[in-house]
């Protein structure tokens, strides 16, 4: 009886620890986890060509190339992404063409780059390098019906460059240079019988040249030049096959070019006559042969060429509008579109060039307010049931969603401004309100019991693949996880986020889907010129105890133009409908916002903006915020980092302003310090500080040898690195001597340098991460070849000797004496390096509610995934060797290289293409942290860098639990009887 | 410098280049060394007696700075001045002299060497400011000369202090000034000692300042160690293995010892007890008898 229950014991202790081993192992999510509490949503940014497939092909697909240098390919019926690529900021995408019905052309990086894709699948088919001078306006001319060469030739053009490519396999048929300086060419066109290109172009702002060029060959046949008087200032279009037209320098006529005749002709046209809104900028469009567009700031207009010696307007849009290019129907007939606001309606009107004065289709579709104006009209046609010719639309809009219009009606939408997040902040849902029954969460009491038994059946594993998927499904859109109110772990919250647009969107952490979203009008593309720029979106009120019912708001902070010196402009919306409460206007510029930690009684936050003359305004200007400010104000410190003069410098703030005394919520500021760095020797390239809603657990670090460090935790801590001007180029620029990273450790109150050390033989670019009383930063080590990411921790050896129990006990200690900068800190730093594989494109750190959880770096791969790295594995205090009492402490030994696990990956099999940024957002449960990165893609999750301690996860089976507990109590009765016979059966003995 | 001067001190080191040649070569290594925190703290002016852990530390470090001065590198004295604002709107104004050696090395690097500090006397219209700026509690502010060669550049870097930091017995400042090359990066300004807060207005009993200044140039970062490296350690480290520390004796049986203490003490009551136990007799004897019938009976 002995051996067989050791034995079972044995094996219970055996498993027990195979279960402990895997459940250390087990940080990766599983594969039916996928999706559960992570989403991932796929945008491709501002479209800005658009090519439809042929009629042919049959597919309905569109391939559009978009301001965030995104190729994609687009379902026209449902707006999905068959495929798409990213590339690199580097290589700026100019022209997108189609040839062949097959072949998808994209011209990048200045004319210098053709590739051909696959149409179908994306693939790339080949790739030509093409050398050009530096081109401002490359252009990209695919030739129609070559009857000379076999395979259609594609003709690249920029600056004194002309290319002819074979579009089968990017093989340069023939190139030509043109020996004017300073040629641009403009247009390229062909002759009906395909065996002449012609080639315009512009030397300077006067000088015009025409040449005919042979198609076969491209020797040139004919070169015909011209100066112009009074000189041209770019804007050039071709408004027919013999005819160009510019604006002239004056920006007060247009020139009607002949060139095509023996020599170039000219006639001017005062623009006055045509439109009367001068102000502004023009915009010249071809639509069709001998008829153009003339978009000024306020108006379009239909322009007709009358012959070569005049224009006519045909008609005039007061409205905002956009204009179409032509699309050709028949042989000689060509159509386009243009789509004009009317009110709260958009008004799509499709007009054929044979006929001006009527329209084909003009339908009015309704659209949402928030999406602004109309930037691009890309038109389609399709054939109807009746066998007439149909047309839809992809519309731009201002806010840079795309729509497809088709009979009058959107029939979809992509919200593409969520591919260029310039900022993103959080904001909590509404508390839950008392009175709401289940019945209002599950739809009815049949379904809610329907769903329980389905659930309880998978638990047991009595459940068949139909019934698993739809527990997966009931899973998935379980109203638990979206619900419209706040939750017990804090995992449902909003994330407001501010796109380059100037539209502020909220999200939904559970799906990511929209709740809201509103275009400021204040951010809104004026009429004069001056484009605004979102600057930054922060939390502006977030109720707590006297202002419980009232609405969190978010402030958002932009420039209503390109320089630095152009008055800020001022947001606040409501956070739970989107609302704007208040829009402002600033009379001063905004170079700087800071928030501060100060609330007014109506839990405002308080907010300085600095302007251009370093003057600071308070925020918001209430008497209450004042007296708050006032009392706070000598305490109060700020630094700025200037990149171009190289200097670091920091102020107070002094009582009133110099300009006007009237304005009391305007401080004038001192210099306090500053930090020159020599520009012969070192560039700024980066400043990073600890995030300001960061919460630290302990204050001291417990090592080994139960000695106690004290963490130096300093808010005002800044950690700057420099680059040598050398080392600020591209990997292979420099050479390792001449290279370094110089890596500062600064006091913002003192300017004082805490640390700073040199990294020789070091190149950037550098990308760091500030947290509690450590830094890590990543960089390229020019002698090893291979990127680092170096460690600097940072200790207080001042408060060192409290390590005495009598001074404790006796009250001697300093730990709850105040702490002023003005000491000097006798600081004490760890530091090490460790090789890294990868490049980096964003780093940060988990945050948590309470600052206990152990903290993992999420480093933003150069694969665009998220890779979180334990910070115990950038601990200074590795060693090859450790002692027992180290690794008893959990210090994992030296290795040369830090770990890349392929199970943590945090965006498992998912990309964020061009990803920017990653934020970390507490939940209200300590050991969960909630993870946002954006690029062109979102992606959210939760993350448990010490795994889900504080509560028992999905996955737990209650079942079993229950099933133990009846087991055991079972067994308890049984035995309680045995043992109750066995005592009688004793007694009777 | 005139340029005769410039060429003696040339052609000397060259003599000494041609002696010692190894040990010229030797010393430019540890030169940087020795740069880290070259440490000059002197008094402000020679009536004022210097504090008295100043002189020790710098008579100290100056040997070491010292011993490397003959060799490679020439050297020539340089001056620039320290600016104080006190905050009474004349804005900034010299307040005192930095005087140093520059030293060129072979590869033309440039450092600072033996640095002195000279302060300028308070007058009374200073001190009159001083005051002031301790009764409101304002900032005292020190600039110096981003480029210790060329000061016409007009970049300077700044640092200041609460006022009231500054007073202990006389006016003790502490100044770090940190250097790259010939550039001065920035100037850490402070008091001696710590700085409490809230800060109590104090006046000095002496209108005097005693200066601590520090010269610091940027730490170089160690190598990261590469797996190589590791395996040559592995390798060296193979025919010593690495003992664990000697425990004292107590540390390793302490768990042995005081169950036996215990035991021990257990034993000897129990022993203190029997004889006793003897003498009162009878109640646990009549106890045990009847468990012992118990037992029989079964």
């Amino acid at each position: 009886m002995a051996a067989p229950a050791r034995r079972s014991l044995l094996v219970l202790l055996a498993g027990l620890l195979v279960f402990a081993s895997l459940a250390t192992l087990a940080t990766a999510i599983y594969e039916d986890q996928v999706g559960l509490a992570d989403w991932h949503q796929k945008y491709i940014g501002k479209v800005k060509q658009a090519v439809y497939h042929s009629q042919k092909s049959g597919r309905r697909r569109v391939v559009v190339l978009t301001e965030e240098n995104v190729i994609s390919s687009l379902d026209l019926r449902s707006g999905d992404i068959f495929w798409r690529h990213v590339i690199d900021k580097n290589d700026p995408l100019d022209q997108l063409s189609l040839s062949h019905g097959k072949y998808v052309l994209t011209l990048s990086s200045g004319g210098t780059i053709l590739r051909a894709w696959n149409l179908p699948d994306g693939q790339m088919i080949w790739e030509t390098n093409l050398r050009t001078s530096a081109a401002s306006n490359p252009q990209l001319h695919v030739m129609s019906n070559n009857k000379v060469a076999k395979d259609n030739l594609v003709l690249v053009s920029a600056g004194r460059w002309i290319y002819a490519v074979s579009s089968i396999d990017g093989a340069i048929s023939w190139e030509k240079e043109f020996s004017i300086d300073g040629l641009e060419i403009k247009g390229i066109l062909q002759s009906p019988e395909n065996d002449v290109v012609y080639a315009l172009g512009l030397a300077g702002s006067s000088k015009l040249a025409l040449y005919h060029l042979s198609a076969k060959t491209g020797e040139i046949l004919k070169d015909i030049q011209e100066s112009l008087p009074g000189g041209l200032c770019g804007e050039t279009v071709l408004g027919s096959d013999n005819v160009l037209v510019a604006l002239d320098k004056a920006r007060s006529s247009l020139l009607l070019i002949e060139f095509k005749a023996e020599r170039i002709s000219y006639n001017k046209v005062h623009v006055s006559d045509l439109v009367q809104d001068l102000s502004g900028s023009f915009k010249l469009q071809s639509l069709s042969n001998g008829i153009i567009s003339l978009q000024t700031s306020s108006s379009i207009s239909l322009l007709k060429l009358k012959g070569t010696v005049g224009l006519e307007v045909i008609q005039k849009f007061d409205q905002p509008a956009a204009v179409s290019d032509s699309l050709s129907i028949t042989e000689k007939d060509e159509a386009f579109a243009v789509v004009q606001h009317l009110g709260s309606e958009i008004e799509f009107i499709v007009k054929f060039t044979s006929d001006l004065s009527s329209e084909n289709i003009r339908e009015k579709v309704n659209i949402d307010q928030n999406r602004g104006n109309v930037e691009k009209v890309f038109l389609n046609s399709y054939i109807r049931t009746d066998k007439s010719h149909g047309f839809r639309a992809l519309v731009v809009m201002e806010d840079h969603s795309l729509l497809l219009i088709q009979q009058g009606e959107v029939v979809w939408s992509r919200e593409d401004g969520l591919a260029s997040i310039v900022d993103v902040t959080t904001s909590e849902l509404p508390v839950e309100k008392d009175g709401v029954s289940v019945a209002d969460v599950e739809h009815n009491l049949f379904e809610w019991l329907k769903g329980h038994m389905l659930k309880l059946k998978g638990t047991l594993m009595l459940a068949n693949a139909d019934e698993v998927a739809a527990i997966q499904a009931l899973r998935l859109k379980s109203s638990e996880k979206n619900k419209m109110t706040r939750d017990h772990n804090g995992f449902r919250k909003l994330l407001v986020v501010l796109t380059k647009a100037g539209k502020v969107m909220a999200l939904h952490t559970g799906d990511g889907r929209v709740i809201w979203s509103n275009l400021l009008s204040s951010l809104r593309a004026s009429r004069f010129g001056g484009m605004p720029s979102a600057l930054r979106i922060y939390q502006w009120q977030v109720p707590h105890h006297s202002v419980m019912r009232e609405n969190p708001s978010v402030l958002v902070v932009g420039k209503s133009g390109a320089e630095s010196s152009t008055p800020g402009v001022f947001s606040i919306l409501d956070s739970y409908s989107g609302e704007e409460l208040n829009s402002m206007k600033l009379d001063h510029s905004v170079v700087q916002i800071i928030p501060l930690t100060l609330k007014d009684s109506s839990e405002q936050r308080l907010h300085l903006i600095v302007d251009s003359n370093s003057n600071a305004h308070l925020y918001p200007k209430s008497p209450d915020a004042l007296n708050v400010f006032l009392h706070e104000m000598s305490n109060l410190y700020f630094y700025s980092v200037d990149i171009q003069a190289n200097v670091i410098k920091g102020y107070s703030l002094q009582k009133s302003c110099g300009l006007n005394l009237g304005d009391e919520y305007c401080f004038s500021t001192k210099e306090l310090w500053s930090i020159i760095f020599p520009s012969d020797s070192e560039r700024i390239a980066i400043s990073e500080t600890r995030k300001m809603n960061e919460v630290v657990h302990t204050q001291a670090k417990i090592i080994g040898d139960h000695d106690v460090m004290y963490k130096y935790l300093s808010k005002n801590l800044v950690f700057v690195a420099t680059l040598s001007p050398k080392a600020a180029g591209d990997i292979g620029s420099a050479l390792p001597e001449e290279a370094s990273v110089v890596a500062y450790l600064i006091d913002a109150v003192t300017g004082r340098i805490l640390h700073r050390v040199t990294h020789h033989g070091a190149q950037g670019p550098v990308h760091a991460v500030l947290s509690e009383n450590w830094v890590v930063y990543h960089y390229f080590n020019l002698r090893a070849h291979r990127f680092e990411m170096a460690v600097i921790e940072i200790y207080d050896q001042s408060r060192a000797d409290n390590k005495d129990v009598m001074k404790l006990i006796l009250g001697k200690h300093n730990l709850s004496a105040p702490i002023t900068s003005y000491a000097r800190p006798e600081v004490a730093v760890k530091s090490q390096s460790f090789f890294f594989t990868h490049s980096v494109k964003a780093m940060a750190v988990t945050q948590t509610a309470k600052g206990i959880t152990s903290k993992q770096l999420l480093i933003g791969t150069i694969g665009d995934q998220v890779l979180a790295l334990d910070k115990r594995y950038l601990d200074p205090r590795r060693s090859v060797n450790p002692t027992q009492q180290e690794k008893e402490e959990g210090i994992i030994p030296l290795t040369d290289s830090l770990p890349i696990i392929p199970q943590s990956f945090v965006t498992h099999s998912h990309q964020v293409e061009a990803l920017r940024g990653i934020v970390s957002i507490p939940a209200k449960l300590e050991s969960t942290t909630l993870v946002f990165t954006y690029g062109v893609d979102l992606f959210y999750t939760q993350l448990a860098p010490s795994r889900t301690y504080d509560s028992l996860t999905d996955e737990f089976s209650y079942a079993l639990l229950l099933i133990t507990i009846a087991v055991l109590v079972g067994a308890i009765i049984a035995t309680w009887i045995w043992s109750e016979k066995k005592e009688l059966r004793d007694k009777w003995r | 410098m005139a340029p005769p001067c410039r060429s003696l001190l040339a052609l000397a080191a060259l003599l000494l280049l041609s002696l010692s040649l190894a040990a010229a070569a030797f010393q430019s290594d540890e030169l940087l060394l020795n740069d880290d925190d070259e440490f000059e703290g002197v008094g402000a002016r020679p009536s004022v007696p210097s504090p008295p852990a100043a002189p020790a530390i710098s008579s100290s470090r100056r040997r070491s700075a010292d011993a490397p001065l003959p060799g490679a590198g020439e050297s020539n004295a340089v001056q620039f001045t320290l600016e104080h604002d006190l905050g009474d709107g004349k804005g900034f104004v010299p307040a005192g002299t930095f005087s140093a050696r520059l030293k060129t090395f072979a590869h033309g690097t440039q450092t600072l060497t033996k640095l002195r500090f000279t302060r300028n006397d308070l007058n009374e219209d200073d001190k009159v400011a001083f005051k002031k700026l301790l009764q409101e509690d304002g900032f005292y502010t020190i600039r110096l000369p981003s480029n210790v060669l060329d000061t016409t550049k007009k970049h300077n870097v700044a640092s200041s202090i609460k006022a009231r930091c500054i007073p202990r017995d006389s006016l003790d400042e502490h100044i770090v000034i940190h250097m790259d090359g010939v550039n001065i990066l920035a100037v850490n300004y402070g008091s001696v000692g710590g700085c409490q807060y809230p800060r109590p207005m104090k006046l000095p009993s002496k209108w005097t300042f005693s200066s601590y200044t520090i010269l610091k140039t940027a730490e170089q970062a160690p190598r990261t160690p590469s797996f190589a490296d590791q395996l040559i350690e592995a390798d060296n480290g193979l025919g010593e293995v690495m003992k664990p520390p000697e425990k004292s004796f107590w540390a390793k049986y302490w768990m042995y010892i005081i169950p036996l203490g215990l035991i021990v003490m257990n034993a000897v009551t129990a022993a203190a007890n029997i004889p006793e136990e003897a003498a009162g007799q009878g109640q646990p004897g009549a106890q045990r008898a009847p468990a012992a019938a118990a037992g029989r009976r079964r």
